[in-house]
């Protein structure tokens, strides 16, 4: 008997921990969560590399022109199947201000695969002022930081559409069936073909949409693989 | 428990100067154990193992640890993403809490349904409240270390109770934060806190065994044992029996650590803490929701805050509330059922302090509150006085005869 209270109060607190979980996402609104079939979750889960490129491809040409992604370095994009020369050629696209030099100067170089990723606004205030006002949030740990990760991302990047009957939705905002309160003052970033792929997959808007969740899968948790692969053989082959 | 019994000369010659080898003995073959133990009693062991991986997970993290507010979160994801295996150490640091918690929560039931807390062990018992009491302080502080979003509102709101206390209050606030609102000074003072609380509580454990080896431990049908045919040495029985659970603990640990490491964290603490920005819905860590539902059951925030400490309070007078001189609840047939409705109402109240403190649920935790106090308060007394118990086995042995001769 008292074993089965062990389990019972392990179940429940899980259950508990579950539901409080389901509690603080919906925050009002009517809110769709479309659910899939991700590669990384399982217990045998890993993530896909060819998918991980694109999305950081859709990343690149459709988000980063307004969001962040301050704890990513270039030299991660190792893990998405990058070899050392495209690192740096990627990285050289950029400019980072380094120094002082000896004459005291700031001064600009092309970045480096240990620089991190640049941000496209100097601060906070640039970037409010270039967005009506609201802050588009750094995406690096984005995937972690709402309930259900990836399943929101995705809902929310195919959740834009026409406003229900008698909603008014105000200028600057737009209406989103997975955004909380549905009124969100980021404008639809992606309509299908917004980028073009070379490995030749689909580019309508839930590929891409797919795609950039999986990137920002992994750039919350870039060590998912390992953790689950020595957790495979711990809890089965002790 | 001379000397002479150990064969190798460099141990004898240790034990001469030094008789740590002679505690052992002691502990390990002389201290008689009942032998009726079962598996509840794997808890305590299980919370020392518990203490041990977070002093030592915790010490590794404050090697790369920065405490400022402009720096914590990212010194985080720093060990996350940099340091070799952070990700592992802070997982493991990260849920050993919440096991930590379990275990002594199951721990602290053991001991109401065996009645554990009866005299003589009413000091075992107290020390073990005073256990719990550092725990909550070094785990609410633990959390605010990340400095995410439920870092920083926990902590604003948690502070915040005491200025509810009258004339005083306010003062103490801006004493605990060390400023007027909570900011660097508060994460520095709370990383120095965190560090040292874990000994202190290893402090209070040690206290805790040797309150404990004074009569021995209780028993699951809670008499006393009456000599040698009632116990059995600790080892290899007790310290085999430790081991499952230990392996028992290990596995499911490692299943969160590596298969469900955020699933009971709340996903805002990967926010940066921003004072600007109040989330939308506040919660503290599972661990405290109980307590969190009975501070919100009261309308008024000084009433809140009293009864929330009250909950803890009335663990330490538990020895006197209830006089029943039958300690377990086998031959209390009433007051098992209580039990069980006390365990019911603790898992409820959890339940709701995970929930919106509007509608049905203020209602329910009113109710769940007041069962709770209740049942200290007025049951507990009134079963010390009206329930007919179940009569006692003469010995540990007995019992156990008894159904050896029932089954040949
Ligand atoms: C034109 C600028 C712009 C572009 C391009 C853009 N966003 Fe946003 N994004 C915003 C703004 C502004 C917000 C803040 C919305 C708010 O607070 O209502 C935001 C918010 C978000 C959020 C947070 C939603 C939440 O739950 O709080 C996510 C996730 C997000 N964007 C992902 C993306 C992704 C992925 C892309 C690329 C496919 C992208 N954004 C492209 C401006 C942009
Ligand atoms: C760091 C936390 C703790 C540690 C390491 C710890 C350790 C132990 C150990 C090793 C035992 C003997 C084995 C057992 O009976 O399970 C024990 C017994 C006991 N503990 Fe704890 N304990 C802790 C917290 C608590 C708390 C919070 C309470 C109660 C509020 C408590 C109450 C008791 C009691 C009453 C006993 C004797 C039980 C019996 O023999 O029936 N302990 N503890």
């Amino acid at each position: 008997m008292m074993l089965k209270l062990i389990f019972t109060t392990i179940i429940s607190a899980i259950s508990v921990l579950g539901m409080s979980g389901t509690a603080t996402a919906a925050g009002g609104g009517d809110v769709t969560l479309l659910k899939k079939d991700w590669s990384f979750s399982g217990i045998f889960g890993h993530y896909d590399k060819a998918s991980m490129q694109r999305g950081f491809q859709v990343y690149l040409e459709v988000c980063a022109g307004c969001h962040s992604i301050e704890y990513m370095s270039f030299r991660n994009l190792a893990d998405l199947g990058y070899n050392e020369a495209e690192i740096k050629a990627i990285a050289a696209e950029y400019e980072v201000q380094d120094g002082p030099d000896e004459d005291g100067e700031m001064f600009m170089r092309p970045a480096r695969p240990a620089d991190r990723m640049p941000s496209p606004y100097r601060n906070d205030n640039e970037a409010r002022a270039n967005n009506n006002g609201a802050l588009p949030p750094d995406l690096s740990l984005i995937a972690k930081a709402r309930a259900h990760g990836p399943d929101y991302l995705y809902s929310l990047l195919v959740g834009y559409g026409d406003a229900p009957e008698g909603v008014d939705v105000p200028d600057g905002m737009y209406y989103n069936n997975a955004y909380s309160g549905n009124l969100i003052a980021m404008p639809q970033p992606i309509y299908g073909d917004d980028v073009e792929y070379s490995d030749g997959t689909s580019t309508n808007a839930e590929a891409l949409s797919a795609d950039v969740t999986h990137f920002l899968m992994w750039a919350a948790e870039p060590k998912l693989e390992v953790r689950k692969r020595i957790g495979v053989a711990t809890v089965f082959f002790p | 428990m001379s000397a002479a019994k150990f064969s190798n000369p460099v141990v004898r010659w240790i034990d001469h100067r030094l008789p740590v080898f002679t505690m052992l003995d002691h502990t390990a073959n002389e201290y008689p154990t009942p032998k009726n133990l079962n598996y509840m009693w794997n808890f305590g062991s299980l919370a020392g193992l518990s203490l041990v991986i977070m002093i030592v997970t915790g010490i590794v993290l404050a090697m790369s640890y920065t405490a400022h507010v402009d720096y914590a979160f990212e010194s985080v994801e720093r060990i996350m993403r940099d340091v070799n295996h952070g990700w592992l150490i802070r997982y493991i640091h990260m849920n050993t809490a919440s096991f930590f918690f379990i275990v002594v929560y199951l721990h602290i039931f053991r001991g109401l349904y065996y009645g554990s807390y009866k005299a003589p062990r009413e000091l075992l018992w107290i020390l073990g409240v005073v256990i719990f009491l550092l725990m909550m302080a070094t785990a609410f502080m633990g959390y605010v270390l990340p400095w995410g979003q439920m870092s920083f509102w926990g902590a604003t709101v948690i502070t915040n109770l005491f200025s509810a206390i009258p004339l005083v209050g306010e003062s103490i606030v801006t004493f605990l934060w060390g400023g007027f609102s909570v900011d660097n000074p508060t994460l520095n003072r709370f990383f120095s806190l965190h560090y040292l609380m874990p000994f202190l509580i290893a402090g209070v454990v040690i206290l805790h065994i040797v309150a404990l080896h004074r009569f021995g431990s209780n028993n699951p049908i809670g008499i006393d044992t009456k000599g040698k045919q009632d116990t059995i040495s600790f080892h290899p029985y007790y310290t085999i029996k430790d081991i499952v659970g230990v392996a028992m603990f290990l596995l499911l640990l490692s299943v969160a650590v590596f298969f469900f490491p955020n699933a009971m964290g709340h996903p805002d603490n990967y926010i940066p803490a921003n004072p600007m920005q109040t989330p939308a819905h506040i919660v503290p860590e599972w661990y405290f929701l109980p307590f969190y539902a009975i501070l919100r059951a009261v309308p008024d925030k000084l009433g809140g805050v009293l009864l929330m400490f009250g909950a803890i309070a009335i663990l330490f007078i538990l020895p006197w509330l209830d006089r029943s001189p039958v300690r377990s609840a086998r031959f209390r047939p009433v007051f098992r059922i209580f039990f069980w409705l006390l365990f019911i109402d603790a898992i409820a109240l959890g339940y709701l302090g995970g929930k919106p403190a509007e509608g049905i649920y203020v209602t329910l935790s009113r109710i769940a509150t007041a069962w709770y106090f209740l049942h200290f308060l007025v049951i507990l007394p009134m079963l010390s006085v009206f329930e007919s118990t179940k009569p006692l086995p003469k010995s540990i042995s007995e019992p156990v005869l008894a159904t050896t001769v029932a089954a040949e």
